[in-house]
């Protein structure tokens, strides 16, 4: 569960963005649109705790982030937070499933080898378990990096414009993907896009 | 984890890595060969001079004089005449005076006459067997036991001078009475006997010399004449066989000549007051081993301290090579490290990781030096074993040089990596993210 309370960000002194307030409750489902320079991935940054906010609150079950420090906001956003890119990152030593697994070393210290390689096979990679994610294609390195975003069943997850560098087929699938596990994993799901092919899948909208 | 990534990551670019072990092995390997060699070689050589405050010799060469009686590797500077040397060694300074008659050689491994002195002073006696006491007994050195395997009552045939294919005395063999215990010094590379046998070895000679004298103009030939050192050849054989002719079989000591006697003093004033008064009132030298070994020191360490430079200039260099390796990769992993963060990873974790991957270059250019130093010096090992009877031991660890060289490695690991260490930690994931 996630909601925000009249968040407000600057980038110097020539750009304020203003944003309005974000709801979503677990296993619900937020598509948050508008064009470039109206601040969605600076509004997905905030919610993510990438960001703090200069003035506002925002609350991720019972915690204010806004207000944590540094390093407890790494863990919290490690713990709670799943964050998948618009172009999926990797460690680049690393195959796919220790990428996976990584994250939940970093968030947890334990190594959840089995739930990763699970939640991957259930994301149809399978076969691809061992490949470094340079060898897979961009739909799969998606898929990776929401395999990643999950693994810590987070309670928020995030999605920075998961879809405008796929396809057709791959864009609805990853869709698909992303909202059938949200819903398995009762985590409530926020994403920033301006992809047309998702508003019409997506009842619950806010536009900037 | 953190290092597991690390040490993937180094290998995920085997040429950057490659290129900065090998630079890491090569300045390592430099500096262990020298730590272990002048560790090692000082500490051969100042064992050597224990118990010898000096030398008293034939006119020439002072180093010359300490490296052919002390340790055996040069030629002698000549011979000098033993009742005058007696004298000497009977004066109220002197605490022990041990005679050496070099003559001649068995495979290489010289045949020294000497007295059993030579043995309690400098060695630690005999291990097997008794103490050479009647002429052409001789004790041998552990090392020339183990590596001819020459058991005691063994017999064999000397050969002329230095050179193991001089002449062959095959009128008298040496009876091997003992073996001297090991020491770790030149002595276990000697072959021990009373001096009386040297004279007498060369005597019988001596007398066919002067009845052919063309026939062999020079002895066997393997000193230069200025070296004149063995007791028979050249111009000492005439007043050798001379006075000789006189008594036939006895060996009486008028006359005779011996090639060095090293002395321990009982005041030290005799090695302040001896050299000159050597130097005056006779025609020998006295040469004091650890000015002589200082002098020689302090020529090696020019070339060991340029060597040195060069280790450390390479050394250098690794580390440039370690941090450009680092600092260039680190554009194209700042996304990796700021998806480690949103992953959870704390700034520290970053700092770390990068610390570790250069440590982890470094560690195993340490390892890798260290082990080839190591294989160098046993190679350096073989060769002044055969050439010089030296031998060093590549597995001696010099705890407190090496340590400072492994906190020197380290310390070269740490500041490559700092810059792009610190860059990771300030990294702003945000804006790395949303420009991407």
């Amino acid at each position: 569960m996630i909601y925000t309370k009249n968040i407000r960000f600057a980038y110097g002194k020539s750009t304020s963005f203003s944003f309005p307030d974000v709801a979503a409750s677990s296993g619900q489902s937020l598509l948050i649109t508008g064009g470039s320079g109206k601040g969605k991935t600076t509004l997905l940054h905030l919610l993510g705790g990438l960001l703090r906010p200069q003035s506002g609150e925002v609350f991720i079950e019972d915690t204010n982030i806004a207000t944590l420090s540094e390093k407890k906001l790494d863990r919290f956003r490690g713990q709670h937070i799943g964050l998948v890119l618009q172009q999926a990152y990797f460690v680049a030593s690393l195959n796919v499933l220790e990428n996976v697994v990584l994250a939940s070393w970093l968030a947890t210290g334990k190594q959840a080898a089995a739930k990763a390689g699970q939640l991957l096979e259930q994301l149809d990679l399978k076969d691809h378990l061992h490949k470094l994610p340079s060898q897979l294609s961009i739909g799969q390195q998606q898929r990776v990096s929401i395999a990643r975003a999950l693994i810590n069943e987070p309670k928020l997850l995030l999605a920075d414009e998961p879809t405008s560098s796929l396809d057709d087929e791959n864009a609805y699938r990853v869709a698909d993907m992303l909202t059938h596990l949200a819903k398995q994993y009762g985590t409530a799901l926020v994403i920033v896009t301006h992809d047309q092919r998702l508003k019409d899948r997506f009842p619950n909208q806010i536009s900037l | 984890m953190i290092a597991r990534i690390a040490w993937k990551n180094i290998w995920f670019k085997p040429l950057n890595t490659a290129l900065s072990i090998i630079l890491l092995t090569a300045s390592v390997a430099i500096i262990t060969l020298l730590i272990l060699l002048e560790e090692q070689f000082e500490k051969q050589f100042d064992s050597n001079i224990d118990n010898i405050d000096l030398v008293l010799g034939a006119q020439g060469s002072p180093l010359q004089l300490i490296l052919s009686s002390v340790y055996q590797v040069d030629a002698p500077t000549g011979n000098i005449d033993y009742t005058e040397a007696k004298t000497w060694m009977k004066h109220r300074f002197v605490q022990t005076a041990v005679p050496l008659a070099f003559g001649d050689n068995y495979r290489g491994f010289r045949i020294v006459g000497t007295t059993p002195d030579y043995l309690t002073v400098y060695g630690k006696g005999v291990k097997e067997g008794k103490v050479f006491a009647e002429n052409f007994q001789v004790v041998i050195g552990s090392a020339i036991a183990q590596k001819m395997n020459i058991k005691v009552g063994d017999k064999f045939f000397g050969s002329h001078g230095d050179a193991a294919e001089g002449e062959l005395h095959e009128d008298h063999a040496y009876i091997v009475t003992g073996i001297a215990a090991p020491t770790g010094k030149v002595i276990d590379n000697l072959i021990l006997c009373n001096v009386p046998s040297v004279w007498a070895m060369h005597d019988e000679e001596g007398h066919e010399h002067t009845e052919g004298e063309e026939r062999h103009p020079d002895g066997a030939g393997d000193y230069s004449h200025d070296n004149e050192s063995t007791l028979t050849d050249g111009h000492d054989h005439d007043a050798v066989a001379e006075n000789e002719h006189h008594h036939e079989e006895e060996i009486s000591e008028e006359g005779k000549e011996i090639t060095a006697v090293l002395i321990k003093f009982r005041s030290k004033m005799g090695i302040v007051m001896w050299p000159r008064l050597i130097a005056q009132n006779t025609k020998m030298q006295a040469a004091s081993p650890a000015i002589e070994i200082n002098r020689l020191f302090s020529l090696f360490g020019i070339g060991l301290q340029a060597l040195q430079y060069l280790a450390y200039g390479i050394m250098f260099i690794s580390g440039i090579s370690i941090f450009i390796a680092l600092y260039n990769t680190l554009k194209e992993r700042k996304y990796e490290f700021a998806l480690l963060r949103v992953n959870g990873a704390s700034r520290l974790q970053l700092l770390w990781l990068v610390l570790i991957e250069s440590l982890l270059l470094c560690i195993t250019g340490f390892i890798f030096g260290t082990i080839v130093g190591r294989v160098g010096l046993s190679l350096i090992s073989g060769q002044s074993e055969s050439e010089f009877k030296m031998s060093f031991n590549p597995f001696e660890f010099v705890w407190q040089k090496e340590g400072y060289l492994f906190g020197l490695t380290i310390f070269v690991g740490i500041l490559a990596a700092v810059l792009p260490a610190v860059k990771a930690y300030r990294l702003n994931i945000s804006k790395t993210l949303a420009n991407a």
